[in-house]
């Protein structure tokens, strides 16, 4: 498929990345390249074969509903950029 | 005494009679990395103080009587997205650049309970995504044989840092052969293990059906006695396997007939196209060693390799779109201000995030979209399977496989600008084994124009053995298997 | 006007009830200080990886066989990628593709009719963590602050089939699914909490058509009342839109409790979530042996309860819903019984006084200090004839505000009633006495005249008086003299 400038600018938007002007051309142009390369998966032949999103078969690994102390206050905001009373602080949400 | 050029097994022994302490080991470390690496650049971080103070306390055990690990006062080089409590942890990406974790990773305290001696957190590309460490915030780290060179990626920075004789052994983590190619690269061993018999928790997510943490080592003593550190499960991880951990020094005989009658197969997909002449040449020099040894080495098919890279390349994406989604400046992390919070959301992970790991977000965020998601992702889901089958059925014929590591020695930096599929390209022959969480060992096989050739042996899944017996065994009858970057080291 | 019919779905998160959360061991406390609460995993910090709580699953599978639904034998967590700033992995785990629980369903009743109303699924997810504005709304604020607290504790969703037709039905679906989830034990269901929360897909088309109109969601509902009214004003909308020859727009709407409106809300995208199987969570296999222990421990449901009620005691079907309509009143009525067997005074006693008291005070049961025990006493002084009914309830009053023993406050207060004639006498004389014209009316045959009399001598003992004993003695005295 073709990739447009308008596509990058979907995809970053998506993936939430602010991309300047010169970024915006080049990711055309290699996304387009890495898409093209991914047309290989289309030439195998998949019918009757199943998805496997993992590659060794694992079930029912569960810990027991026991409750723990969580992190120490000091370390929940040893790295937040900003923080108030307690919490996380963030920019307007609208 | 060249300290910095033993291996593990030897300081550990000269630990242990008293002739060296481990204050002395850390600082002739230190002193080394003080010396190489402001060419080398292998390090983010070096942990000089916390290095010193650990090291002094392994000196009073040892001298208090108590019985230490083999791995006690040895240092290390931790790879930087694996999580050391209280030691930055960067993942090479201005995103991460302050970001101290609460905890180790649980690799990070099985070592310290060993007693290993953190020296300092090595380099690579950005979350993992490379194969150059060339698409780090810091530096690029360069190749100890050559300074203009590659060390490979993402796991550069460990690799260069044991190659140099800046860490005894080194952690890093594979998704693609992060820590194979670089080993081959740089001419030391690198093992991805089995995929979930080394607990992720606190490694920094890249891909995390993908992910696996390993050892850098310099023999396959050391590596056994590494892995046998780390492997086994982690309660707190539920991708870690339930298995007992087997002790892998025991794979290490020295009786020269160990691999006599072992099959070995050589996958032709993986012989027919682009290895260079080099490669080529001592990979059947190993061959013939091996036959010579008493394996029969024969032929055998993986017919969906090709495609298999694909599979690989549309899942890596996937999955780090969105495991790289939590870096959005609230928690943790750069944060770069806006004018709302989604605003704030863009331009942090605008700015915060190198041009590799935006492409890879981008692409994943495409592959994984509704419109492209059975063309793509599930598609690659079922290349994966075929991919499985593959290495199952050649291993209904044979013990193990044997491949080139990497197609050619490390590129010259130079000649790698600009190539968006380089890391699908230079992990083309490591792909296919994380692809199916298979083992595979890459071990340094002797030079092509001076600089590092390595091969690669894949196993069955938990059969780490088997890769230490038949890599122990060339290690034991030949001298191609510790290629050392400075000549005049060797004194 | 055409005539028009309401398409009503409801999506009902319910928080289990659990020690610990979904995929780590941070307590699930309510009303606990901002982030004291949270570690690496419910943090979404870098590494950090979680286990899967066991009795979370054995929860929503409990949920699921109460709503009559099928168990999925294999089931998986899916991830649900979309960035907010509550959500700290920047996706949520949740099951897309494959729910545990399935097709089941649950009978309402409204205006003495039943329904079924179908669920379509039920499936586990996490909970994103708490937005607070700091100095105003969403819209007002220049920031807000983010609470992890609730981050990662475990949710059932229950999505229904867009079988409701009215607000008067989404409010019984929602209170008979509350009786449900609260008789297994599977949440606190408390909506004023947060522990339930529901949304309402809303849309109308001509009646007798089958065609789906364009619906809304309606969102920031915080009573079963409110999510009535929000429905009504919402049909009502979207007739008014059709009838005026436009359309109705597909939106997310809030609903404003004081101004008893919907509002459209602002900047909600509708983002393509990207959803795939978890590569980070093992697959979950249930047996049927498992699905079957689990089934033993239902305990009796609403429905049941509620027949065995009219069946086994004879209460009205109205009486049998509403007290089987919470556990807590139901576990009352229960105890009540088994200390006094009168069924239908229990039933009238806990209907008028017990009821009426919890509302206006705006209490639960839990809460109230009144206990069956209490009750069953003062039913017995009643039927002893120790105090009157209409004592009764002024005891029950204070029974229901101090706790105190019945006969406690009776003896304290001098409430016993009086039906000694030798004490009744003086009285009834000087009642006599004071009221010549009653005494005139009745002998002339004004029947009624009597009842005023009673009333006289019920107020001059402050209502003491054993109005039956009264009644007889004023009569005799009167057709004699």
């Amino acid at each position: 498929m073709k990739i447009t400038p308008k596509d990058v600018e979907r995809l970053a938007f998506v993936s939430r990345l602010e991309l300047t002007d010169e970024e915006k051309t080049a990711y055309t142009r290699s996304l387009q390249e890495s898409l093209s390369y991914l047309d290989l998966l289309k030439q195998a032949d998949t019918t009757a074969v199943e998805a496997a999103e993992r590659v060794l078969p694992m079930i029912n690994l569960f810990r027991e509903d026991k409750a723990q102390p969580g992190l120490a206050s000091e370390l929940v905001f040893a790295n937040a950029p900003e923080e108030e009373d307690g919490a996380f602080k963030v920019p307007r949400i609208l | 005494m060249q300290l910095h050029t033993l291996t593990v097994h030897q300081l550990s022994q000269l630990l242990a009679d008293k002739e060296v302490s481990s204050l002395e080991l850390t600082q002739a470390y230190l002193e080394r990395i003080r010396q190489k690496d402001h060419e080398l650049q292998a390090f983010v971080t070096v942990t000089g103080e916390q290095a010193l103070a650990q090291a002094r306390l392994v000196d009073e055990q040892r001298l208090g009587g108590e019985e230490l690990f083999a791995l006690a006062g040895i240092p290390m080089a931790v790879q930087d997205n694996i999580c050391t409590a209280g030691v930055k942890t960067t993942c090479a990406s201005r995103m991460l650049s302050h970001y101290i974790p609460p905890a180790d990773a649980t690799v990070m305290g099985r070592l310290r309970k060993a007693g290993s001696v953190l020296i300092g957190k090595a380099n690579l590309d950005e979350f993992g995504i490379g194969s150059s460490t060339g698409h780090s915030a810091c530096p690029d780290t360069r190749n100890p044989f050559d300074l203009r060179a590659v060390p490979g990626g993402s796991g550069g920075g460990a690799a260069a840092a044991v190659a140099a004789g800046e860490a005894a052994f080194a952690l890093g983590s594979d998704t693609g052969g992060d820590i194979r190619q670089p080993a081959a690269f740089c001419g030391v061993i690198g093992l991805k293990p089995t995929y979930g018999y080394v607990p992720r928790t606190g490694l920094i997510s890249y891909a995390s059906s993908l992910d696996q943490i390993g050892p850098f080592a310099r023999d396959l003593k050391d590596l056994a006695l590494i892995l046998k550190t780390i492997c086994g499960h982690d309660a707190g991880d539920s991708t870690s396997a339930l298995l007992e951990v087997s002790d892998f020094r025991e794979s290490l005989s020295n009786d020269s007939n160990d691999i006599k009658g072992l099959k070995i197969g050589l996958p032709k997909e993986y012989f027919a196209a682009g290895v260079s002449p080099g490669v080529a040449a001592r990979l059947q020099e190993a061959i013939t060693k091996l036959e010579e040894l008493g394996a029969r080495c024969v032929e055998v098919t993986l017919p969906h390799t090709e495609v298999a890279a694909a599979a690989h390349y549309a899942l890596s994406c996937a999955e780090a779109s969105s495991n790289l989604a939590r870096y959005d400046g609230v928690r943790y992390g750069l944060r770069v201000e806006g004018e709302d919070v989604q605003n704030m959301f863009m331009k942090t992970r605008g700015q915060g995030f190198g041009s590799a790991v935006k492409r890879s977000i981008m692409l994943g965020t495409h592959v994984l979209s509704s419109a492209h998601y059975d063309d793509y992702y599930t598609q690659a889901l079922k290349v994966r399977t075929l991919n499985s089958q593959d290495f199952a059925q050649a291993f209904e014929q044979v013990d193990c496989l044997l491949t080139p590591a990497t197609l050619t020695t490390a590129p010259q930096k130079s000649d790698l600008a600009g190539d968006s599929l380089a890391l699908v390209h230079s992990h083309r022959c490591t792909l296919p084994a994380n692809l199916a969480g298979l083992p595979a060992l890459s071990l340094p096989y002797g030079l092509s124009e001076g600089m590092p050739v390595g091969l690669q042996l894949i196993g069955r899944h938990f059969d780490e053995q088997t890769l230490l017996r038949v890599a122990y065994t060339l290690e034991q009858n030949t001298d191609q298997t510790r290629p050392q970057p400075n000549p005049a080291d060797r004194k | 006007m055409s005539t028009y019919e309401a398409v009503i779905g409801l999506e009902v998160h319910v928080e289990l009830k659990t020690q610990s959360k979904l995929f780590c061991g941070c307590a699930t406390e309510f009303g606990q200080e901002p982030n004291t609460q949270v570690c690496p995993v419910c943090l979404g910090l870098p590494g950090s990886t979680g286990v899967l709580n066991k009795k979370v699953v054995e929860l929503a599978v409990k949920a699921g066989l109460a709503l009559n639904c099928q168990i999925g034998l294999t089931t998986w967590f899916d991830r649900k990628n979309y960035y907010y700033p509550d959500l700290p992995k920047g996706y949520q785990i949740s099951q897309v593709f494959r729910p545990i629980a399935a097709e089941g369903y649950l009978d309402i009743e409204v205006d003495g009719r039943s329904k079924r109303i179908h669920i379509t699924r039920a499936h586990m997810e996490e909970d994103p963590g708490k937005l607070v504005h700091s100095g105003g709304s969403i819209t007002t604020s220049h920031s807000s602050c983010v609470d992890y607290n609730r981050s990662g504790i475990p949710l059932i969703e229950i999505v229904s089939e867009p079988e409701i037709r009215s607000g008067a039905e989404a409010k019984a679906y929602l209170e008979k699914l509350k009786a449900i989830l609260e008789y297994t034990g599977v949440s606190d269901v408390k909506m004023e909490q947060g522990s339930l929360r529901c949304d309402a897909n809303v849309s109308v088309r001509p009646a007798g058509t089958t065609a789906l109109g364009t619906k809304t969601e309606i969102k920031n509902m915080n009573s079963f009342r409110a999510v009535q009214r929000a429905i009504e004003y919402e049909v009502a909308r979207q007739m008014a839109v059709l009838e005026d020859g436009d359309a109705v727009i597909q939106e997310t709407r809030g609903w404003d409790e004081n101004k008893g409106i919907t509002l459209a809300m602002r900047n909600k995208e509708n983002p393509d979530y990207r959803c795939f199987i978890d590569p980070e969570l093992p697959h979950i296999q249930l047996t049927p042996e498992w699905i079957e222990e689990v089934k033993a421990t239902l305990p009796e449901l609403p429905d049941a309860r509620r027949k065995r009620l009219m069946e086994e005691h004879g209460l009205p079907a109205y009486d049998a819903g509403i007290i089987t309509s919470s556990l807590a009143l139901a576990e009352f009525f229960a105890a009540a019984l088994e200390k006094f067997p009168d069924a239908k005074l229990i039933s009238n006693w806990m209907m008028g006084e017990l009821l009426r008291l919890l509302n206006a005070q705006a209490m639960e049961l839990s809460e109230a200090k009144v206990t069956p025990d209490v009750l069953a006493k003062l039913l017995e002084l009643i039927k002893k004839g120790t105090i009157s009914n209409k004592i009764g309830k002024e005891v029950f009053e204070l029974m229901f505000k101090e706790g105190k023993e019945p006969e406690e406050i009776v003896k304290e207060k001098g409430l016993v009633q009086i039906s000694d004639a030798g004490q009744l006498t003086q009285i009834l004389t000087e009642v006599i006495a004071r009221n010549p014209k009653s005494v005139e009316d009745f002998q002339a045959g004004k029947e009624q005249a009597i009842g005023f009399l009673v009333g006289q001598v019920m107020k001059a003992t402050k209502g003491q008086a054993n109005p039956g004993v009264v009644n007889t003695m004023l009569r005799e005295i009167l057709t004699k003299g």
